[in-house]
C-alpha cells in the first residue's frame, strides 16, 4: 500500500508541543516542503531535535525566526544570529549538545538503548548534571538516548512502500531519526515504484516509515 | 608571505601521505591549499564524507555535497558518504589521524578552549569536542594574540573543549609543543625573535638553547 500522502494532511498530523527531529546539516538534508507546511498551518511551541538551525532564512532557521520552536536540542546555532538572541533572551530554551554525543544519542534512541557511554565533554561544562563512568580506566560520561514524537526526514529516492536512499552530504542525520521517532515523516526528491531501489542500496528499510510526501520539482 | 598563509604551510608539514585529517572551519581550512608535494591525505567533512574536496568549477556544485559550513565542495575519485554516526565513529573511534582546529585559548597544560565566549558568543560546540577527545592527533592553529591579548595562557579563562593536551600549537610567531615538563618553544616564526614570542605569550614557556626557524619558504 502506498505510503504517500498530501504535504498538508501529512504535516496536519504534527500537534502544537510536538517533540520533532528533523534532518539536516545547514539546511542540507533538510526537508524544505515540509518545513513550509508547518511554517503555513502555524505550529507553535515545537521541540526540535536537530544538529543545528542553519540561518534565519534557511531550513530549521525559518522555523526559529517564525517563533515556532520552544526548545532547540543541538550541536550548533553560530550561523544563526535569531538563534542565539532568542537564547540570550530567554525566549527559547536551547541545549548544546556535541555533535557526535547528538548523533549518538539519537541513534541510541532508535536502537533501543537507554543511553551511551562517550568520553567527549569529561571535564567540560557538557559534564555538568550527568553521570560519570569509569571503565577499565577511562572516563566517560553517561548520555541519555534521545526519542521525538515526529521524525521529519529528507531522501534522495523512496519506493512507495518507504524503503529510503539518501545523497552524499545529506544524509547525515536523517537515517538515524528515522529509527528514534513514533510517526517517520519523509520528503524524497523522487517517488520510484517497489523495486526500482535494489535491496542493497535500501539505507532506511521501508518498515520505519510511516508516509511520504514528494519533493516539488524545482525550476531553473 | 600573511599571517594565515604561513600558519597553514606549517601545519601541512604535519600531514602523512595517508592520513585522514579533518579541518576545522576558518584557517585550518586553508591548510588544504599547502600540502607539500607528494603527500596526499584523504579529508573527512564531519556531515558525513571522506574525500572532500574543492568544487571543480563554478557550475558544478552539487546541492547534496557541502561542507560542514555549509558551503558546496566536490568529491575526489573514491570519496565515500555515510550518516553523522558513522562520521563522528571515525573521529572517536581513533580513525581520524589529525584533526587541525582553530582555538581562543590554550593554556599551559595544553588545554584548548574555542568554542564559547560567555555573555558574548554562544554559537555551539559542533564537533569541537569529540574531534578534540578523538583524533590521534590535534593540532591548533591560530594567531598567536587577539587584539594585543596573548591567546596562549596560564590557564584557560573560557570554557575548555576538552581536558586532553592538544599536540601541537602553530602561530604566526611559532610552532609551540605542550608536553609534560609545560608549553616547549620548538620553532619560532621567520623574522621573529625568541624574546617577541615570549612577550606576545601569557604562559610559562620551556625555550630550549637552539629553537630553530619554521622550514617554510617565504
Amino acid at each position: 500500500m502506498s505510503k504517500v500522502r498530501k504535504l498538508e494532511e501529512a504535516v496536519a498530523m504534527i500537534p502544537d508541543g510536538a517533540v520533532l527531529m528533523i534532518g539536516g546539516f545547514m539546511g542540507v538534508g533538510t526537508p524544505p516542503r515540509l518545513i513550509d507546511e508547518l511554517l503555513r498551518q502555524g505550529k507553535r511551541d515545537l521541540t526540535v531535535i536537530a544538529n543545528d538551525t542553519a540561518r534565519p532564512t534557511v531550513g530549521i532557521g525559518r522555523l526559529i525566526a517564525a517563533k515556532a520552536v520552544r526548545k532547540v536540542i543541538a550541536s550548533h546555532i553560530g550561523t544563526n544570529s535569531e538563534t542565539q538572541r532568542q537564547l540570550i533572551a530567554g525566549e527559547t530554551e536551547v541545549e548544546l549538545v556535541p555533535q557526535g554525543t547528538l548523533a549518538e544519542r539519537v541513534r541510541a534512541g532508535g536502537f533501543g538503548l537507554g543511553g551511551v557511554l562517550t568520553p567527549t565533554g569529561v571535564g567540560t561544562v557538557v559534564e555538568e548534571g550527568k553521570q560519570r563512568i569509569e571503565l577499565d580506566g577511562v572516563v566517560y560520561l553517561l548520555e541519555k538516548a534521545l526519542k521525538a514524537d515526529f521524525a521529519l526526514v529528507a531522501a534522495k529516492r523512496a519506493d512507495y512502500l518507504g524503503n529510503l536512499e539518501y545523497a552524499l552530504t545529506a544524509r547525515n542525520f536523517n537515517p538515524l531519526m528515522a529509527m528514534a521517532a513514533a510517526m517517520v515523516i519523509v520528503e524524497a526528491e523522487d517517488i520510484v515504484p517497489v523495486g526500482v531501489i535494489p535491496p542493497d542500496s535500501v539505507v532506511t528499510p521501508n518498515v520505519l516509515v510511516d508516509c511520504l510526501v514528494a519533493k516539488e520539482h524545482r525550476h531553473g | 608571505m600573511d599571517e594565515k598563509t604561513l600558519i597553514a604551510k606549517r601545519v601541512a608539514l604535519e600531514l602523512r601521505a595517508g592520513n585522514l585529517v579533518n579541518l576545522g572551519i576558518g584557517l585550518p581550512t586553508l591548510v588544504a591549499a599547502h600540502l607539500p608535494a607528494g603527500v596526499n591525505v584523504f579529508f573527512q567533512s564531519e556531515n558525513g564524507i571522506v574525500g572532500m574536496a574543492p568544487v571543480p568549477e563554478p557550475g558544478a556544485e552539487n546541492e547534496d555535497l557541502s561542507d560542514a559550513g555549509g558551503s558546496p565542495i566536490g568529491a575526489v575519485p573514491g570519496a565515500a558518504a555515510f550518516d553523522s554516526a558513522m562520521s563522528f565513529g571515525l573521529i572517536r573511534g581513533g580513525h581520524l589521524d589529525v584533526t587541525v582546529l582553530g582555538g581562543l585559548q590554550v593554556d599551559e597544560e595544553g588545554r584548548l578552549a574555542n568554542w564559547m565566549v560567555p555573555g558574548k558568543m554562544v554559537p555551539g560546540m559542533g564537533g569541537a569536542m569529540d574531534l578534540v577527545s578523538g583524533a590521534k592527533r590535534v593540532i591548533v592553529a591560530m594567531q598567536h594574540s587577539a587584539k594585543g591579548e596573548p591567546k596562549i595562557v596560564k590557564r584557560c579563562v573560557l570554557p575548555l573543549t576538552s581536558v586532553r593536551r592538544v599536540d601541537l600549537i602553530v602561530t604566526d610567531l611559532a610552532v609551540i609543543e605542550p608536553t609534560d615538563k609545560g608549553l616547549v618553544l620548538v620553532e619560532i616564526a621567520p623574522g621573529v625573535s625568541v624574546a617577541d614570542v615570549l612577550a606576545q605569550t601569557g604562559a610559562e614557556l620551556i625555550v630550549p638553547s637552539d629553537v630553530p626557524t619554521m622550514p617554510v619558504g617565504l
